[in-house]
Protein backbone atom coordinates (compact mmCIF):
# COMPACT_ATOMS: atom_id res chain seq x y z
CA UNK A 1 0.00 0.00 0.00
CA UNK A 2 2.68 2.57 0.93
CA UNK A 3 4.78 1.19 -1.65
CA UNK A 4 1.65 1.67 -4.69
CA UNK A 5 1.49 5.41 -3.18
CA UNK A 6 5.07 6.47 -2.80
CA UNK A 7 4.71 5.05 -6.70
CA UNK A 8 1.95 7.32 -7.56
CA UNK A 9 3.69 10.46 -5.63
CA UNK A 10 6.68 10.46 -7.82
CA UNK A 11 6.11 12.79 -10.48
CA UNK A 12 7.17 11.24 -13.19
CA UNK A 13 4.09 8.57 -12.88
CA UNK A 14 2.18 10.39 -11.67
CA UNK A 15 2.35 12.94 -14.64
CA UNK A 16 1.48 9.71 -16.87
CA UNK A 17 -1.51 8.88 -14.47
CA UNK A 18 -2.51 12.66 -15.26
CA UNK A 19 -2.74 11.99 -18.99
CA UNK A 20 -4.43 8.68 -19.19
CA UNK A 21 -7.12 9.52 -16.78
CA UNK A 22 -8.18 12.52 -18.40
CA UNK A 23 -8.25 11.22 -21.74
CA UNK A 24 -11.45 9.09 -20.93
CA UNK A 25 -12.64 11.89 -17.90
CA UNK A 26 -12.77 15.05 -20.38
CA UNK A 27 -15.19 13.35 -22.65
CA UNK A 28 -17.43 11.53 -20.00
CA UNK A 29 -17.60 15.18 -18.10
CA UNK A 30 -18.25 16.84 -21.20
CA UNK A 31 -21.51 13.99 -21.81
CA UNK A 32 -22.55 13.76 -18.25
CA UNK A 33 -22.36 17.48 -17.96
CA UNK A 34 -24.94 18.32 -21.27
CA UNK A 35 -27.27 15.42 -19.66
CA UNK A 36 -27.25 16.83 -16.64
CA UNK A 37 -28.09 20.73 -18.32
CA UNK A 38 -30.83 19.03 -20.23
CA UNK A 39 -32.37 17.04 -17.01
CA UNK A 40 -32.00 20.19 -14.68
CA UNK A 41 -33.00 22.84 -16.83
CA UNK A 42 -35.76 21.31 -19.43
CA UNK A 43 -36.57 17.71 -18.41
CA UNK A 44 -36.99 18.46 -14.06
CA UNK A 45 -40.49 20.39 -13.54
CA UNK A 46 -41.34 23.74 -12.41
CA UNK A 47 -41.27 24.31 -8.50
CA UNK A 48 -45.10 25.60 -7.64
CA UNK A 49 -44.02 28.29 -5.87
CA UNK A 50 -40.60 29.78 -8.09
CA UNK A 51 -41.87 28.68 -11.44
CA UNK A 52 -39.10 28.67 -13.77
CA UNK A 53 -36.46 30.49 -11.65
CA UNK A 54 -35.21 27.90 -9.02
CA UNK A 55 -33.43 25.71 -11.85
CA UNK A 56 -30.46 28.25 -11.04
CA UNK A 57 -30.28 25.57 -8.42
CA UNK A 58 -28.69 23.32 -10.30
CA UNK A 59 -25.65 25.22 -11.15
CA UNK A 60 -25.70 26.94 -7.63
CA UNK A 61 -26.16 24.07 -5.07
CA UNK A 62 -23.57 21.34 -6.78
CA UNK A 63 -21.31 25.05 -7.31
CA UNK A 64 -21.36 25.77 -3.47
CA UNK A 65 -21.31 22.39 -2.40
CA UNK A 66 -18.02 22.25 -4.76
CA UNK A 67 -16.78 25.61 -2.90
CA UNK A 68 -16.43 23.87 0.74
CA UNK A 69 -15.37 20.45 -0.99
CA UNK A 70 -12.15 21.88 -2.97
CA UNK A 71 -11.36 23.79 0.02
CA UNK A 72 -11.27 20.66 2.22
CA UNK A 73 -9.34 19.24 -0.56
CA UNK A 74 -6.81 22.01 -0.59
CA UNK A 75 -6.44 22.16 3.43
CA UNK A 76 -5.80 18.56 3.50
CA UNK A 77 -3.25 18.39 0.61
CA UNK A 78 -1.24 21.35 2.60
CA UNK A 79 -1.27 19.23 5.90
CA UNK A 80 -0.04 16.78 3.88
CA UNK A 81 2.88 19.07 2.45
CA UNK A 82 3.56 20.68 6.02
CA UNK A 83 3.90 17.19 7.41
CA UNK A 84 5.41 14.91 4.89
CA UNK A 85 7.23 17.50 2.41
CA UNK A 86 5.58 15.21 -0.90
CA UNK A 87 5.69 17.26 -3.60
CA UNK A 88 2.67 16.24 -5.21
CA UNK A 89 1.01 16.82 -2.14
CA UNK A 90 1.76 20.92 -2.53
CA UNK A 91 1.19 20.91 -6.46
CA UNK A 92 -2.45 19.21 -5.58
CA UNK A 93 -2.53 21.99 -2.93
CA UNK A 94 -1.73 25.08 -5.08
CA UNK A 95 -3.98 23.93 -8.33
CA UNK A 96 -6.95 23.46 -5.86
CA UNK A 97 -7.11 27.00 -5.03
CA UNK A 98 -7.93 28.92 -8.49
CA UNK A 99 -10.88 25.93 -9.02
CA UNK A 100 -12.39 26.11 -5.96
CA UNK A 101 -12.17 30.28 -6.08
CA UNK A 102 -14.54 30.03 -9.55
CA UNK A 103 -16.63 27.44 -7.88
CA UNK A 104 -16.74 30.34 -4.84
CA UNK A 105 -17.35 32.86 -7.38
CA UNK A 106 -20.32 30.99 -9.64
CA UNK A 107 -22.09 30.16 -6.07
CA UNK A 108 -22.29 34.04 -5.12
CA UNK A 109 -23.10 35.32 -9.09
CA UNK A 110 -26.01 32.71 -9.45
CA UNK A 111 -27.09 33.08 -6.12
CA UNK A 112 -27.07 36.90 -6.59
CA UNK A 113 -28.92 36.36 -9.96
CA UNK A 114 -31.38 34.41 -7.87
CA UNK A 115 -31.61 36.32 -4.90
CA UNK A 116 -33.43 39.55 -7.32
CA UNK A 117 -36.26 38.09 -8.22
CA UNK A 118 -37.11 36.10 -5.43
CA UNK A 119 -35.67 37.83 -2.45
CA UNK A 120 -36.42 41.25 -4.01
CA UNK A 121 -32.26 42.06 -3.27
CA UNK A 122 -29.11 41.12 -4.91
CA UNK A 123 -27.12 41.19 -2.01
CA UNK A 124 -27.60 40.94 1.93
CA UNK A 125 -25.29 40.54 4.68
CA UNK A 126 -26.84 37.63 6.43
CA UNK A 127 -24.55 34.95 8.20
CA UNK A 128 -24.60 32.46 4.73
CA UNK A 129 -23.83 34.80 2.53
CA UNK A 130 -20.87 36.47 4.19
CA UNK A 131 -19.50 33.50 4.84
CA UNK A 132 -19.03 31.76 1.47
CA UNK A 133 -17.92 36.01 0.57
CA UNK A 134 -14.90 35.01 3.04
CA UNK A 135 -14.36 31.77 1.47
CA UNK A 136 -13.70 33.47 -1.59
CA UNK A 137 -11.22 35.90 -0.17
CA UNK A 138 -9.47 32.59 1.74
CA UNK A 139 -8.94 31.43 -1.49
CA UNK A 140 -7.96 34.64 -3.10
CA UNK A 141 -5.55 34.99 -0.22
CA UNK A 142 -4.11 31.60 -1.14
CA UNK A 143 -3.89 32.20 -4.74
CA UNK A 144 -1.95 36.04 -4.12
CA UNK A 145 0.30 34.71 -1.02
CA UNK A 146 1.60 31.82 -3.65
CA UNK A 147 2.41 34.70 -5.96
CA UNK A 148 4.28 36.74 -3.91
CA UNK A 149 6.83 33.93 -2.89
CA UNK A 150 9.43 32.82 -5.40
CA UNK A 151 10.45 29.69 -3.94
CA UNK A 152 7.72 27.51 -5.49
CA UNK A 153 8.13 24.89 -2.19
CA UNK A 154 8.71 27.29 0.56
CA UNK A 155 5.60 29.18 -1.29
CA UNK A 156 3.34 26.27 -0.73
CA UNK A 157 3.78 25.61 2.83
CA UNK A 158 2.84 29.18 3.76
CA UNK A 159 -0.08 28.96 1.65
CA UNK A 160 -0.74 25.40 3.85
CA UNK A 161 -0.73 27.14 6.79
CA UNK A 162 -3.35 29.75 6.02
CA UNK A 163 -5.65 27.12 4.31
CA UNK A 164 -5.72 25.02 7.21
CA UNK A 165 -6.63 28.13 9.66
CA UNK A 166 -9.20 29.08 6.77
CA UNK A 167 -10.83 25.49 7.07
CA UNK A 168 -12.31 27.11 10.53
CA UNK A 169 -14.93 28.76 8.10
CA UNK A 170 -16.03 25.69 6.00
CA UNK A 171 -18.59 24.21 9.14
CA UNK A 172 -19.24 28.13 9.84
CA UNK A 173 -20.87 28.07 5.80
CA UNK A 174 -22.22 24.73 6.28
CA UNK A 175 -24.46 25.80 10.10
CA UNK A 176 -25.15 28.96 9.79
CA UNK A 177 -28.27 28.70 8.54
CA UNK A 178 -28.65 26.51 11.35
CA UNK A 179 -27.31 28.22 14.19
CA UNK A 180 -28.45 32.11 12.79
CA UNK A 181 -31.23 33.69 11.24
CA UNK A 182 -30.64 34.00 7.60
CA UNK A 183 -32.00 35.32 4.93
CA UNK A 184 -30.93 32.22 2.90
CA UNK A 185 -33.27 29.21 3.15
CA UNK A 186 -31.76 26.43 5.26
CA UNK A 187 -30.46 23.23 4.15
CA UNK A 188 -32.88 20.86 1.86
CA UNK A 189 -30.62 18.12 1.04
CA UNK A 190 -28.65 17.14 3.71
CA UNK A 191 -31.38 17.38 6.85
CA UNK A 192 -31.54 14.72 9.37
CA UNK A 193 -35.34 13.52 7.85
CA UNK A 194 -36.06 13.08 4.22
CA UNK A 195 -34.61 15.68 1.54
CA UNK A 196 -37.41 18.59 1.53
CA UNK A 197 -37.12 18.73 -2.62
CA UNK A 198 -39.31 16.41 -4.62
CA UNK A 199 -37.55 13.05 -6.28
CA UNK A 200 -38.55 14.73 -9.41
CA UNK A 201 -36.13 18.08 -8.93
CA UNK A 202 -33.87 16.05 -6.35
CA UNK A 203 -32.90 13.67 -8.51
CA UNK A 204 -31.69 15.61 -11.18
CA UNK A 205 -29.69 18.31 -8.63
CA UNK A 206 -27.71 15.06 -7.00
CA UNK A 207 -26.83 14.24 -10.84
CA UNK A 208 -25.38 17.56 -11.36
CA UNK A 209 -23.60 17.42 -8.07
CA UNK A 210 -21.74 14.48 -9.32
CA UNK A 211 -20.91 15.99 -12.81
CA UNK A 212 -19.74 18.59 -10.91
CA UNK A 213 -17.43 16.63 -8.70
CA UNK A 214 -16.07 14.87 -12.31
CA UNK A 215 -15.59 18.65 -14.06
CA UNK A 216 -13.27 19.18 -10.53
CA UNK A 217 -11.07 15.83 -10.89
CA UNK A 218 -10.68 16.22 -14.82
CA UNK A 219 -10.00 20.20 -14.30
CA UNK A 220 -7.44 19.26 -11.30
CA UNK A 221 -5.77 16.36 -13.17
CA UNK A 222 -5.06 19.05 -16.17
CA UNK A 223 -3.72 21.54 -14.05
CA UNK A 224 -1.50 18.99 -12.13
CA UNK A 225 0.30 17.82 -15.63
CA UNK A 226 0.64 21.40 -16.28
CA UNK A 227 2.57 22.07 -13.13
CA UNK A 228 4.52 19.14 -13.44
CA UNK A 229 5.34 19.60 -16.75
CA UNK A 230 7.02 23.21 -15.75
CA UNK A 231 8.52 22.10 -12.79
CA UNK A 232 10.26 18.90 -14.37
CA UNK A 233 10.50 20.93 -17.84
CA UNK A 234 14.76 20.77 -17.59
CA UNK A 235 14.53 17.29 -16.58
CA UNK A 236 15.61 13.92 -18.23
CA UNK A 237 12.48 11.84 -17.77
CA UNK A 238 10.17 14.87 -19.00
CA UNK A 239 12.40 15.21 -22.09
CA UNK A 240 12.29 11.50 -23.01
CA UNK A 241 8.70 11.41 -22.30
CA UNK A 242 8.16 14.69 -24.49
CA UNK A 243 10.44 13.12 -27.32
CA UNK A 244 8.68 9.78 -26.98
CA UNK A 245 5.79 11.77 -27.97
CA UNK A 246 6.56 13.96 -30.86
CA UNK B 1 7.07 8.88 11.58
CA UNK B 2 10.28 10.38 12.71
CA UNK B 3 10.52 13.22 15.53
CA UNK B 4 10.41 16.17 13.03
CA UNK B 5 7.38 14.90 11.24
CA UNK B 6 5.68 14.46 14.16
CA UNK B 7 6.81 17.69 15.72
CA UNK B 8 5.73 19.36 12.43
CA UNK B 9 1.52 17.39 13.01
CA UNK B 10 1.49 18.30 16.29
CA UNK B 11 1.99 22.02 14.73
CA UNK B 12 -1.11 21.03 12.14
CA UNK B 13 -3.49 20.07 14.45
CA UNK B 14 -2.47 22.77 17.23
CA UNK B 15 -2.74 25.32 14.70
CA UNK B 16 -6.67 24.37 13.31
CA UNK B 17 -7.43 23.56 17.41
CA UNK B 18 -6.17 26.93 17.81
CA UNK B 19 -8.29 29.03 15.21
CA UNK B 20 -11.43 26.95 15.51
CA UNK B 21 -11.31 27.70 19.63
CA UNK B 22 -11.01 31.34 18.91
CA UNK B 23 -13.14 31.37 16.39
CA UNK B 24 -15.77 29.54 18.50
CA UNK B 25 -15.15 31.98 20.94
CA UNK B 26 -16.08 35.15 18.87
CA UNK B 27 -19.17 33.45 17.23
CA UNK B 28 -20.30 32.65 20.08
CA UNK B 29 -20.07 36.45 21.84
CA UNK B 30 -20.91 38.07 18.89
CA UNK B 31 -24.19 35.58 18.42
CA UNK B 32 -26.74 38.66 18.87
CA UNK B 33 -25.29 41.04 16.27
CA UNK B 34 -24.79 37.65 13.61
CA UNK B 35 -28.68 37.41 13.99
CA UNK B 36 -30.43 38.77 10.07
CA UNK B 37 -33.53 39.66 11.51
CA UNK B 38 -35.58 39.69 14.68
CA UNK B 39 -38.26 38.05 15.58
CA UNK B 40 -41.60 39.57 17.24
CA UNK B 41 -40.95 37.76 20.12
CA UNK B 42 -37.62 38.85 20.90
CA UNK B 43 -39.18 42.41 19.97
CA UNK B 44 -42.16 41.97 22.29
CA UNK B 45 -39.46 40.79 25.21
CA UNK B 46 -37.20 43.37 24.75
CA UNK B 47 -38.24 46.12 22.24
CA UNK B 48 -35.05 48.03 20.19
CA UNK B 49 -35.03 51.85 21.01
CA UNK B 50 -37.51 53.75 19.06
CA UNK B 51 -35.77 55.09 15.64
CA UNK B 52 -33.62 52.88 15.53
CA UNK B 53 -33.36 50.80 12.50
CA UNK B 54 -33.33 46.98 12.27
CA UNK B 55 -33.98 43.76 10.63
CA UNK B 56 -37.74 41.98 11.49
CA UNK B 57 -38.72 38.60 9.82
CA UNK B 58 -41.37 36.15 10.51
CA UNK B 59 -43.92 34.34 8.66
CA UNK B 60 -46.96 36.63 6.74
CA UNK B 61 -49.78 35.91 8.46
CA UNK B 62 -52.37 34.62 6.34
CA UNK B 63 -55.32 36.62 5.18
CA UNK B 64 -53.29 39.76 7.61
CA UNK B 65 -52.41 41.31 3.91
CA UNK B 66 -53.96 44.40 2.95
CA UNK B 67 -52.63 45.77 -0.20
CA UNK B 68 -53.14 49.42 -1.20
CA UNK B 69 -51.03 52.66 -1.24
CA UNK B 70 -49.30 51.52 1.68
CA UNK B 71 -49.28 47.51 1.96
CA UNK B 72 -50.46 45.91 5.46
CA UNK B 73 -49.77 43.05 6.64
CA UNK B 74 -48.48 40.88 10.17
CA UNK B 75 -45.44 39.30 10.65
CA UNK B 76 -45.54 35.91 13.46
CA UNK B 77 -43.16 33.36 14.47
CA UNK B 78 -46.25 31.31 15.57
CA UNK B 79 -45.45 33.24 19.34
CA UNK B 80 -45.69 36.88 19.01
CA UNK B 81 -47.79 39.19 16.04
CA UNK B 82 -46.02 42.18 14.65
CA UNK B 83 -48.09 44.90 12.39
CA UNK B 84 -45.99 46.19 9.22
CA UNK B 85 -46.55 48.71 7.13
CA UNK B 86 -44.48 49.13 4.07
CA UNK B 87 -44.91 51.65 0.99
CA UNK B 88 -42.98 50.73 -2.16
CA UNK B 89 -43.13 47.15 -4.48
CA UNK B 90 -43.10 43.56 -2.82
CA UNK B 91 -41.05 40.83 -4.20
CA UNK B 92 -42.74 38.08 -6.20
CA UNK B 93 -42.68 35.23 -3.78
CA UNK B 94 -44.02 37.39 -0.68
CA UNK B 95 -47.77 36.34 0.29
CA UNK B 96 -49.89 34.37 2.73
CA UNK B 97 -47.84 32.15 4.89
CA UNK B 98 -44.62 32.93 3.28
CA UNK B 99 -41.04 34.19 5.05
CA UNK B 100 -40.04 37.59 4.84
CA UNK B 101 -37.72 40.19 6.25
CA UNK B 102 -39.19 43.46 6.95
CA UNK B 103 -36.00 46.31 7.24
CA UNK B 104 -37.56 49.47 9.19
CA UNK B 105 -38.15 50.93 12.58
CA UNK B 106 -40.64 50.13 15.06
CA UNK B 107 -43.07 52.57 16.21
CA UNK B 108 -43.88 54.38 19.09
CA UNK B 109 -47.17 52.37 18.50
CA UNK B 110 -45.55 49.27 18.34
CA UNK B 111 -46.46 49.23 14.39
CA UNK B 112 -42.97 48.65 12.28
CA UNK B 113 -42.67 50.77 9.55
CA UNK B 114 -40.47 49.08 6.84
CA UNK B 115 -38.11 50.82 4.16
CA UNK B 116 -37.80 47.40 2.76
CA UNK B 117 -39.73 43.82 2.13
CA UNK B 118 -37.87 40.64 1.03
CA UNK B 119 -39.18 37.21 0.81
CA UNK B 120 -37.27 34.50 2.53
CA UNK B 121 -37.74 31.28 0.71
CA UNK B 122 -37.84 27.81 2.70
CA UNK B 123 -36.07 24.90 1.57
CA UNK B 124 -38.82 22.89 -0.22
CA UNK B 125 -39.06 21.96 -4.04
CA UNK B 126 -42.08 20.61 -5.89
CA UNK B 127 -43.57 20.19 -8.97
CA UNK B 128 -46.70 22.29 -9.32
CA UNK B 129 -49.36 19.39 -9.60
CA UNK B 130 -47.97 17.43 -6.26
CA UNK B 131 -48.12 21.09 -4.15
CA UNK B 132 -51.74 21.14 -5.30
CA UNK B 133 -52.89 17.46 -4.18
CA UNK B 134 -50.86 18.53 -0.75
CA UNK B 135 -53.26 21.16 -0.09
CA UNK B 136 -50.43 24.19 -0.62
CA UNK B 137 -52.20 26.92 -2.92
CA UNK B 138 -49.24 27.65 -5.32
CA UNK B 139 -48.49 31.33 -5.69
CA UNK B 140 -46.01 33.95 -6.57
CA UNK B 141 -44.78 33.74 -10.35
CA UNK B 142 -45.65 30.21 -10.89
CA UNK B 143 -49.17 31.67 -11.76
CA UNK B 144 -48.86 34.95 -12.29
CA UNK B 145 -52.45 35.36 -11.94
CA UNK B 146 -52.54 34.00 -8.27
CA UNK B 147 -49.97 36.56 -7.48
CA UNK B 148 -51.11 39.88 -8.94
CA UNK B 149 -54.69 39.91 -9.26
CA UNK B 150 -55.19 41.32 -5.62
Amino acid sequence: MLDATKRYASLPSFYRLCGRLFAWLLPATVALFAAGLVWGLYLAPADYKQGEAYRIMFIHVPSAWMSLLVYMVMAAAGAVALVWRVKLAELIHIECAPVGASFTALTLATGMLWGKPMWGAFWVWDARLTSELILLFLYLGVIALYAAIPDRRKAARATAVLAIVGVVNIPVIHYSVIWWNTLHQGPTVTRLDAPAAHISILAPLLFMAVVFKLYFITVLLARLRGSIAEQCRAQQWFRDEAAGRA
Amino acid sequence: MTPRRKQRLAFVVILLAGFAAAAALVLYSFEKNLLYFYTPTQIAEQAPPAGRTFNLGGMVVPGSVRRGERVQFELTDNHSTTRVVYRGLLPDLFGDGQGAVATGRLREDGVFAADTVLAKHDENYMPPGLAESLGQKPVGIAKPADGYAQ
